[in-house]
């Protein structure tokens, strides 16, 4: 357990049951509105995210999914700050009721590590290899906590156990080259929980590690996230992981989000076909060999120049004239369940 | 199945690499493959899983010769590919292609797609020019490419799928009769892996090839195999007939693995993924003896450490090297009952 920096008062109740945790106050601790983010590229634009919309309350989990190019890296890096120049970024997010977008980077790092925290995918690529890795720590730590070398390091070494790392005072010392891809994620959650941050973003976390890896960093972010009443938002490509982790889901494509439930919910009544045509494509182990996979023609828009219409309008097999001509809204049109399609699944299966 | 007995054959492969410290020194031997022997039979795809530094790909490289195992023999039609060498191992490499996971890293970006694919061609000095545009033409629209529109393309006016379906034309165009594919489809997104899985299976059954298909993804694995080969730490732990070995694991790595597996339906009899298996896999230098797998096994005895267990076939067609195996007097409820494979 960490003992620096108040508890987070969040009741979280890390089941997969996919019943939504009570939320402990009121106000979300994420509140995103209308965010839109678009890239320069050359003379034209690129419509990386266009109008999402969520809240997320502590000591929830909710998995953003999509493909490459769906902007639900770009959304959340936009949350961190964490774009290029040559990104526009409108709208509102505000966290814990504070506007986050609009501020100085000066500002922005009062935020960063300390509110909320970034988790990606390569711990490789994100760790400094000729520095040890306590050191990485400490100094994560000491950015935004008031204490000393020697107290630092304590606390270094006390993540580190936190994180499930084996013999951490022995690793403390060590280069991130001589520590194993799962290990190397280890420290990066380390680093991340440094200034115990009221919300982890994990970025495809747990996509370049093996299965057996994989179990064992989601189970230790699902139990850091129970002890220390994080709210996680995570990105991720595999609805299985989804489903297997998260409380609620939203499913994202050409920067919009499309669909959006509680996992439970999402998963008993799929509504928007690309939901569906993601759940159908993947491989299970239930699918007896060699057959034939149920294939969506085509590949995601080019978003220097999206339809008016629905963006999956060309892949979708139930697509009509209204597809093409106008964008179905993203609205609630269940109790708790979003969709943005004119022709939604249903149960009978009709259409 | 074994009518025409195996089209490729592995005997006890061996492959090491030498770590060098400071100064050239000896550190130690990665033990990348250890004595592993397999089968594949003509028609079949035989899948590979296992977890990253397992030898998997390793293992692929030392059955083309490139580079060479230290020790083993590897039988394409009767002869030994280890044997062979220069023109006579060309010859008999035709025969056997590869498909390798980077769509964008394996294809060189200078050329264009039509001279990609009729490269393998103008290396064995196939045909006329004539004939071979011919080919390349036949092949890109095999693998669902418009000869016109993307011959002229280079690799970056590609998407990854696109890539990876040149690559595929590529291995196809010398006719082969077994290609071996690393993690063809990890780098693409759900949909477009789907396509090019699909695109596997239709020139399987049109063409008759035979795959090695090598991923870590089980259930991916499962999707396109007949039969499964699960490898750990260099070693072969459990091969078998894709339906039994999925159904009744009998290795406990395997089932681990199975037991991590997230599943897209969260009210599914398996529920949450669990990590069965602790701890971190051992170093290839410096393998634990015994069985490379006790160290992290929940069932290891002492007989672990001092008896390296043998390849034996548990039922048919299903080998395991397990003092142990996880048979059905010792497993959980499985919900299907058993009967061999089709």
């Amino acid at each position: 357990m960490s003992t620096y920096g108040a508890p987070h008062s969040a009741a979280a109740s890390v089941s997969g049951d996919g019943s939504r945790p009570s939320p402990s106050t009121t106000m979300p601790l994420l509140e995103v509105r209308d965010l839109w983010v678009r890239f320069r590229q050359g003379d034209r634009q690129v419509w990386a995210v266009n109008g999402l919309s969520y809240e997320l309350f502590g000591g929830q989990t909710l998995a953003i999914i999509g493909e490459s190019g769906s902007g639900k890296t770009v959304s959340s890096r936009a949350l961190m700050g964490l774009l290029p120049e040559t990104a526009t970024v409108t709208g509102s997010a505000r966290f814990d009721g504070e506007e986050l977008l609009g501020l100085s980077d000066q500002e922005m790092r009062q935020h960063r590590g300390a509110d909320l925290a970034m988790v990606f995918q390569d711990p490789t690529r994100s760790l400094n290899p000729t520095m040890r890795v306590g050191n990485q720590i400490t100094e994560a730590i000491r950015t935004h906590l008031p204490l000393d070398r020697r107290a630092a390091r304590e606390r270094a070494i006390e993540l580190l156990r936190l994180v499930r790392l084996p013999s951490p005072r022995q690793r403390f010392f060590e280069y991130p080259h001589q520590l194993s891809g799962g290990m190397r994620q280890r420290v990066m959650i380390a680093i991340a929980l440094a200034a115990d941050p009221k919300l982890l973003i994990a970025d495809e976390a747990t996509s370049s590690l093996d299965v057996t890896t994989q179990a064992q960093i989601m189970e230790l972010l699902l139990d850091l996230q129970g002890q220390l009443g994080m709210a996680l938002i995570m990105i991720s490509h595999d609805l299985g992981l989804a489903a297997s982790f998260a409380d609620e889901v939203i499913v994202m494509y050409a920067g919009r989000a499309v669909e959006r439930a509680s996992t439970h919910q999402l998963f008993a009544h799929v509504r928007m076909p690309y939901t569906e045509a993601l759940l159908e494509a993947i491989p299970r182990i239930e699918r007896p060999s060699h057959s034939p996979l149920p294939v969506t023609p085509g590949r995601p828009p080019d978003l220097t120049t999206l339809p008016v219409g629905c963006p999956f309008e060309p892949r979708c097999s139930r697509a009509r004239d209204t597809c093409r001509e106008t964008s179905p809204p993203f609205e609630e049109q269940e109790p708790g369940h979003w969709w943005a399609c004119w022709y939604p699944c249903d149960d009978g299966g009709s259409g | 199945m074994k009518l025409n007995g195996p089209l490729l054959e592995a005997r006890h492969v061996v492959q090491e690499f030498v770590v060098r410290g400071h100064g050239g020194v000896k550190g130690g031997v990665v033990q990348a493959v250890s004595d592993v022997s397999f089968e594949v039979r003509s028609g079949e795809t035989l899948g590979i899983v296992g977890e990253t530094g397992s030898g998997k790909s390793t293992l692929a490289r030392a059955l083309l010769q490139a580079p060479r195992p230290k020790s083993g023999s590897v039988l394409f039609r009767g002869s030994d590919l280890v044997k062979l060498s220069g023109r006579r191992l060309m010859e008999a490499r035709r025969h056997v292609q590869m498909v390798f996971q980077d769509p964008f890293g394996s294809l060189n970006p200078k050329w264009r797609v039509s001279q990609i694919v009729e490269e393998p061609l103008v290396a064995h000095g196939v045909g006329s020019r004539a004939e071979r545009q011919r080919r390349v033409a036949e092949v890109l629209l095999r693998v669902g490419l418009d000869p016109k529109t993307y011959g002229p393309r280079r690799p970056r006016q590609l998407s990854g799928g696109q890539c990876q379906r040149v690559a595929i034309a590529r291995a196809l165009t010398l006719d082969p009769a077994l290609i071996i594919c690393d993690e063809p489809v990890s780098s693409l997104d759900v949909l477009i892996q789907a396509q090019v899985l699909n695109l596997f299976e239709q020139l399987r059954t049109e063409l008759g090839l035979s795959y090695l298909f090598i991923s870590h993804d089980l259930a991916l694995v499962k999707q396109v195999s007949d039969r499964v080969a699960v490898m750990h730490l260099g070693k072969l732990c459990e091969i078998g007939p894709a339906e039994s070995l999925y159904r009744e694991p009998f290795h406990p790595y395997t089932v681990a693995l199975l037991a991590s597996i997230p599943s897209p339906n969260p009210t599914a009899a398996r529920g949450r993924p669990e990590a069965t298996i602790s701890g971190e896999p051992p170093s290839p230098i410096d393998p634990p003896s015994g069985c490379r797998f006790r160290t992290r096994c929940p069932r290891a005895q002492e007989r672990c450490a001092a008896e390296e267990p043998e390849l034996r076939m548990l039922s048919d067609d299903h080998f395991v090297a397990c003092h142990f195996p996880v048979t059905r007097e010792t497993r959980e409820p499985v919900p299907t009952t058993t009967t061999s494979q089709p």
